[in-house]
């Protein structure tokens, strides 16, 4: 009896404070036209989306307020209550369907093939980019095609984090088309010079409002105060606004209009295709994993690739590093001492991004160099103390005998200052890979796909992020495990030696 | 004739006179103790020698290369006793690496440590490890030996020992000159025993 009342207060506290307000989900990031943040007043949010959860808002008697997701967390924030309904230029599909609440759509889009303009005669279609770079935002309606037309026309799809990068890569011809629905498409076309997108779409979707799955009924109300909108042309007067509006969405409207029940439309034009079977979760669940886990493998073996290899840069740099820290003149150890400061006081992800987009003017360097760059730099910083650390550990009697035996300052590093030295940073060292390991998942965001990235597509597509969570989980300690027993029996051997 | 020829040797140590105006030789096969307390500057007076701490004033004539046993061994940790005394007749003196570890066997064996040839510096007891390091010193073949304190770590038993050692390398014609503040064995070793004291040399016994 405490016990529920207890339990209870709390939860009815929560409950009335959240009748007032709508509290509705979005991310800023994904900018104009949809949600972005006010240019004159930034603490505010404007775009349609932002409209349309106002309107919802007063349709249903409650104050909208604004909840930041990032995008491709949204779904999950959903399901979790997070809150009330998720806006933010979010596809319907049947996916969403099958494990949330999903609204009847407010906007048709089209999805277009973007090229550079010189290109626009030779790409007309995916048809025509067969081992070409084509790019797009992981886990929408337009990655779902491109992975489709990977198996059909042997494109190489691409995902960027971002709808911004894939046009600026296009320009400079890191990739050679863009898959993206036309709203985007078309801020890409006015953003960079000599871009065109072919006319013909290359699917039909639906802008939806996402809702937890248990909250059937609060989705049937707002669908009541869209349907309304729909009719009475404030809808229409927001996409006007914006500069949305075109006659796909009247055609949309009298479908909508003219079917009362909850999902009145498809999806989108490819609901009927394969993709609606790869989405159930359930029995289909464990098939999933069966047909993942090639992909998973395939992405565990970039992740370690690119983890040895930028730890063998961040072992030869960080021991530059430290012998200039420790031999060197002054001047020089002051410049070392920058770069150590510089590279271990700012974000990796913002080294990752200069490195990649950056300098995209000057060199641009491919994705997977970059990562291996931006990896091995930044943890060479790291590698590079530990050395200063050990090697200044090293007695410094054993350096004075070595140079009254006529020892050079070289000779006494090679012989006997740096064996020691590496024996002291082992252990550290060990760490410090394993940490690598994990911080390669961070390269997702210059469009290299390794394990993290790969199981978050996983997880998208089957709705759920415990079965690939615990794959992920499991291949990631296959791999640091066997690293940390070799550290630990390299130092047993040492010690018996 | 002398092998080692120091003149008004002036050593400072932040400004401050550690050695002031010291001034002796010594001769091929002669032991010079150097005694003292500690503090008194003998040990500044070796590592003055041997160009470990820059000279203000004064000159030191001596051949090189200079051997140098220090008071706590500084035995190179990553590698085995045997390795610790050919490493710098093989890669100083460029002799050939066979040659090199043959000799260094005979010093070890002649050392009373040859059986601890593989044995890594962490392994060897005190006598053993500065045995090792006067092996080391030697395979450079210096016409002086520096040793700082060497009976610091040993017991009376080996401190016999050691100073029979000493008079057996100086016999062969070596020079040797040793700083210690071990009364006793400075008079079972040394031909001659100089006092140092504030820096400088008081005396002759």
């Amino acid at each position: 009896m405490t016990m529920a009342v207890c339990l209870g207060l709390p939860a009815a506290a929560a409950r009335g404070q959240s009748a007032a307000e709508l509290r509705w989900g979005g991310d800023a990031e994904g900018g104009a036209p949809y949600v972005e943040a006010d240019p004159a007043d930034p603490s505010r949010v404007v775009g349609f989306d932002v409209e349309i959860a106002q309107l919802l808002a007063a349709g249903l008697g409650r104050t909208p307020r604004f909840v930041q997701v990032g995008f491709t967390s949204i779904d999950a924030s959903a399901a979790r209550g997070d809150f009330d309904v998720g806006l933010s230029g979010i596809e319907d599909s049947a996916a969403r369907r099958s494990r949330l609440a999903v609204t009847i759509p407010y906007y048709e889009f089209r999805e277009v093939l973007t090229v550079r303009s010189a290109d626009a005669g030779t790409y007309r279609s995916l048809g025509d980019l067969r081992g070409r770079r084509v790019a797009t935002l992981g886990a929408t309606l337009a990655y779902d095609m491109l992975v489709d037309a990977q198996a059909r026309d042997g494109i190489v799809p691409v995902t960027y984090e971002d709808d911004v990068h894939p046009y600026s890569d296009l320009v400079i011809g890191r990739v050679d088309a863009v898959v993206l629905d036309a709203i985007l498409a078309q801020r890409g076309v006015r953003r960079n010079a000599g871009l065109t997108s072919q006319p013909a779409p290359l699917a039909v979707g639906h802008y939806v409002g996402i809702l937890a799955p248990g909250a059937a009924a609060l989705r049937d109300r707002m669908n009541v105060v869209l349907r309304d909108a729909m009719r009475d042309g404030r809808l229409e007067a927001i996409l006007r606004r914006w500069d949305v509006w075109n006659e796909d969405q009247p055609r949309l409207y009298a479908r909508v209009l003219a079917d009362a029940s909850p999902y009145p439309v498809a999806a989108s034009s490819l609901s009927a295709s394969p993709d609606a079977a790869r989405t159930v979760s359930g029995p289909g669940t464990l098939d999933a994993a069966r047909r993942y886990l090639p992909a998973l493998l395939r992405a565990a073996l970039i992740t370690i690739v690119l983890s040895c290899l930028s730890m063998a840069l961040a072992i030869a740099v960080g021991g530059l590093i430290a012998s200039g820290r420790v031999y060197g003149a002054a001047p020089l150890r002051i410049a070392l001492t920058g770069y150590v400061e510089i590279v271990r006081g700012t974000p990796l992800l913002l080294q990752l991004f200069v490195l990649y987009f950056g300098l995209a003017a000057f060199i641009q360097l491919p994705a997977f160099v970059a990562a291996l760059l931006g990896l091995g730099l930044n943890y060479a910083a790291y590698e590079s103390e530990i050395y200063r650390g050990a090697l200044e550990a090293v007695p410094p009697g054993q350096l004075e005998s070595a140079r009254t035996l006529g020892f050079t300052e070289r000779q006494i590093l090679v012989l006997v200052r740096a064996p020691q030295a590496f024996r002291l940073a082992l252990a550290p060292m060990t760490n410090d890979f394993v940490a690598l390991l994990k911080d390669s998942s961070l390269v997702s965001v210059i469009t290299v796909v390794e394990l993290t990235k790969e199981t978050s597509i996983f997880a998208a597509n089957i709705g759920s992020w415990v079965l690939p969570g615990i794959m992920c989980a499991a291949i990631y300690l296959a791999m640091s495990l066997p690293l940390a027993r070799v550290a630990r029996r390299i130092e047993r051997g040492w010690r018996h030696a | 004739m002398s092998v080692l020829d120091v003149q008004s040797l002036d050593v400072r140590r932040g400004g401050r006179p550690i050695v002031a105006g010291v001034s002796f030789a010594a001769s091929a096969g002669e032991i010079v103790a150097l005694m003292g307390a500690s503090g008194a500057g003998k040990s500044t007076i070796l590592r003055a020698i041997a160009g470990l701490d820059p000279i203000v004033a004064g000159t030191v004539a001596i051949p090189r290369p200079v051997g140098m046993v220090f008071q706590f061994h500084h035995l190179f940790a990553n590698m085995s006793a045997h390795k610790n005394v050919w490493l710098a007749p093989v890669h100083v003196f460029r002799r050939p690496r066979a040659e090199a570890e043959q000799r260094a066997r005979e010093l070890l064996v002649s050392l009373g440590v040859g059986d601890r040839a593989s044995a890594m510096p962490h392994e060897l007891s005190g006598g053993e490890a500065q045995r090792v390091a006067i092996a080391r010193a030697l395979a450079i073949e210096p016409r002086v030996l520096l040793m700082d304190e060497p009976t610091a770590s040993l017991d009376p038993a080996r401190r016999g020992d050691l100073a029979a050692t000493l008079r057996q390398l100086a016999s062969a014609g070596r020079t040797i000159v040793v700083a210690t503040h071990d009364a006793e064995f400075a008079r079972a070793c040394a031909h001659r025993v100089l006092s140092v004291e504030g820096g400088r040399l008081r005396g002759v016994s």
